[in-house]
């Protein structure tokens, strides 16, 4: 059963290794799980679901971006396991609603519950309904009850004021926890920020001492100077700087015009995040010239070959783009939309990718719509593959392709 | 392990942890492996390692790091300066090398005739590379002095709590040695515990209006930092020094007036700003025409 999970999870793209899967045997074999007080002295079960599902993510998943996916998993994986551990529905703290039911009932009713075949048959009638109910709703993330459709409102009180599942109830409450999927947001492709979009630039830095030895050694001086034994020895370093050097392509306008946010705060970040960072813009594919300013993009061009020959090859090249278009504007001659080109894109394309071997194209349609769109399969090809989404994890991705 | 298989953590009269948190601590106890930490700002994840010292009555050895600190120096560190001083002035210390290797909080946890508690406290500030250097020592729990030729081992495994605040990536293999749990925000319930356990005298409607007002203010969208269960207590307590009735937190619109003293609360200037704006707009438009 366990195994099968575990392949699950790998399935649903959550990271987890033999060995983290072997812990959590581990942990399942010393028997006394490892338990809170808290729990111990409720006088609960000894062994429950909600404990397993918390002691497995515990071990099993290192990342709350992951929670999610795990829950998902989990609650698929599990559903209809808690019976086994009986303690969940049947366990329902029956005096708790009994207290709580009683302290909000006139005497009237109390005499009509007793008509009605007691306590026990109303909480036998209760918790049918809550079965019931929770078959209806699971595949919603809601609570039972808190909805005030229940049938349960029928004997003139309302659910909502029980509030099953939200205070005292906390076994019921653990049956759910997965299925609220509180983690949803913490996916990470979903937000983007310029703060995070950093530290996944960050992954491109590269720290290096280059140029003239100016600057004082401390460390290493009196560090060799002691293991020479008070032989004086000075030690020079050049400056450390980031020697990441960036060559940055930018699509403007058209189709691009919906993706202006996720660029700009893709372009601010790297803008303070490199210190050598040269740009371009140019429209769906890039021709002949590109240009610097977009006011000025009718009059104040630079010829492509002109930034070929500028810029070494240790440069990183990345492109932003949508490559949304028709194939004609990569394929060929005169495709452009805007002028006549007398070589295709595609011709530029392969010139600008033989002089900077390290390249990205990042395109913020989402990923699933690539397979779709012939100019995209184009240039993924022209690319060899190397096209990321514009998301963090794509960032990500790209970031570790450059280095 | 055997030993100590019977003492578990269960918070303490000063921490309240959740369920999940218990759980997680008391499986890392059990297998002796680090528990990762990662929260919010300001959701307890330094004050855990603490309490769990205290609860277990474990000595705590607290290594906090820096975006200059090396894995080294947790392990030791040699003194050369020392060493220099002291073959200047001819000292007979210095034809042994071993007195100048300082131990670090690694090995000095290493060598606790008791088991202890480390605590790494926000590992993510440091280089990149920093975790994968512990790798070996965290999974055996040992390392190797190179200058004496000596092998430092764990008398008995402690407790390693790491803290972390996501600000980089912490390579996979540093994970895989690791339980990991996320501190979540704390709901209401959890809330009023925490709120009790610090301020026990509370009256009960300052705190349930200073909590709705710390909530609102948590829900406003697009605030830089939200603030924090330790910015609510720190709020609270100037609440209490300051003698504000719990009236003056109410409001029937939830966003038309200023909560007093929300300096605590809010810590940066734009955060500010855009509050004071909201609370302008709404004013502006629940006025009647």
């Amino acid at each position: 059963m366990l195994i099968r999970f575990f392949e699950l999870l790998r399935a649903a793209g959550v990271p987890v290794s033999i060995t983290e899967f072997l812990a959590l045997l581990e942990v399942l074999e010393k028997g006394t799980l490892p338990f809170s007080a808290a729990t111990a002295e409720k006088g609960s079960v000894p062994f429950s679901v909600e404990a397993f599902y918390w002691l497995a993510r515990t071990v099993l998943v290192k990342d709350e971006r992951h929670y999610d996916r795990f829950d998902r998993v989990f609650a698929a994986h599990f559903k209809g396991v808690e019976q086994a551990f009986e303690a969940i529905v049947a366990d329902i703290p029956a005096e708790w609603l009994r207290k709580h039911l009683e302290g909000t009932l006139s005497d009237e009713e109390k005499a009509k519950i007793a008509a009605l075949g007691g306590w026990d048959k109303l909480m036998e009638e209760l918790r049918k309904r809550l079965a019931e109910q929770k078959g209806a709703h699971h595949g919603g993330n809601k609570w039972i009850g808190t909805g005030g459709t229940s049938p349960f409102g029928a004997y003139g009180y309302n659910p909502e004021g029980i509030r099953i599942g939200q205070d005292g109830s906390r076994n019921r409450r653990a049956v759910k926890v997965w299925d609220r999927r509180e983690f949803a947001n913490l996916d990470d492709s979903v937000e983007l920020g310029t703060r995070n979009i950093k530290l996944a630039l960050r992954r491109l830095r590269r720290f290096a001492r280059q140029g003239a030895a100016d600057q004082l050694d401390l460390d290493g001086t009196i560090d060799s100077t002691a293991r020479k034994a008070g032989l004086l020895d000075i030690h020079m370093v050049p400056e450390r700087h980031n020697a990441v050097k960036v060559l940055l392509f930018l699509d403007v306008g058209g189709s691009m015009d919906e993706h202006v946010r996720a660029c700009e705060e893709l372009f601010s970040a790297a803008r303070t995040e490199f210190k050598h960072l040269e740009y371009y813009y140019f429209h769906n594919f890039v021709y002949e010239s590109v240009w610097k300013d977009n006011a000025r993009r009718y009059s104040e061009r630079t010829p492509t070959t002109e930034v070929l020959r500028t810029y070494p090859h240790d440069y990183k090249l990345i492109f932003v783009g949508d490559a949304s278009m028709s194939p004609y504007e990569i394929v060929q001659a005169g495709g452009s939309i805007e002028h006549w080109n007398e070589e295709p894109g595609a011709a530029w394309m392969r010139r600008l990718l033989a002089t900077w071997p390290h390249h990205v194209w990042l395109n913020p349609e989402p990923e699933e719509r690539w397979e779709w769109t012939p100019s995209i399969r184009l240039t993924r090809e022209l690319l060899e593959d190397r096209m990321f989404p514009l998301t963090l994890e794509g960032l990500d991705r790209a970031m570790r392709g450059l280095q | 392990m055997s030993a100590d298989g019977n003492r578990r953590f269960g918070g303490s009269d000063s921490y309240v942890a959740t369920d999940e948190l218990m759980l997680a601590v008391n499986a890392a106890v059990t297998l002796g492996r680090p528990l990762l930490i990662k929260g919010e700002p300001g959701t307890g994840k330094t004050q855990l390692a603490q309490e769990v010292a205290r609860a277990l009555e474990r000595p705590l050895f607290e290594w906090h790091i820096k975006s200059t600190s090396k894995a080294q120096q947790g392990l030791y560190e040699y003194d050369a300066v020392s060493r220099l001083r002291d073959s200047q002035l001819g000292d007979q210390r210095v034809h042994d090398i071993a007195n100048y290797i300082v131990p670090g909080m690694l090995w000095r946890a290493f060598d606790h005739e008791q088991q202890a508690v480390l605590l790494i406290d926000e590992i993510d500030k440091a280089d990149i590379e920093f975790p994968n250097d512990l790798l070996r020592e965290l999974d055996r729990m040992e390392f190797y002095v190179y200058e004496t030729r000596q092998l430092v081992t764990a008398r008995q495994r402690p407790i390693v709590i790491i803290t972390s605040n996501n600000e980089k990536e912490l390579p996979d293999a540093f994970l895989r040695r690791c339980f990991f749990h996320y501190i979540r925000f704390p709901d209401t319930a959890t809330m009023e515990r925490i709120v009790a356990v610090h301020f026990p005298g509370l009256k009960r409607q300052l705190l349930a209006e200073a909590l709705g007002a710390f909530y609102r203010i948590r829900e406003v969208p697009g605030l830089k930092k939200k603030p924090s269960t330790s910015e609510l207590l720190d709020w609270i307590k100037l609440l209490l020094a300051e003698d504000i009735p719990p009236e003056a937190l109410r409001s029937d619109d939830p966003k038309t007036t200023v909560p007093p003293l929300y300096g605590a609360l809010l810590k940066n200037e734009q955060d500010v700003h855009l509050f004071e704006q909201l609370v302008f707009m709404h004013r502006r438009a629940g006025r009647p025409s």
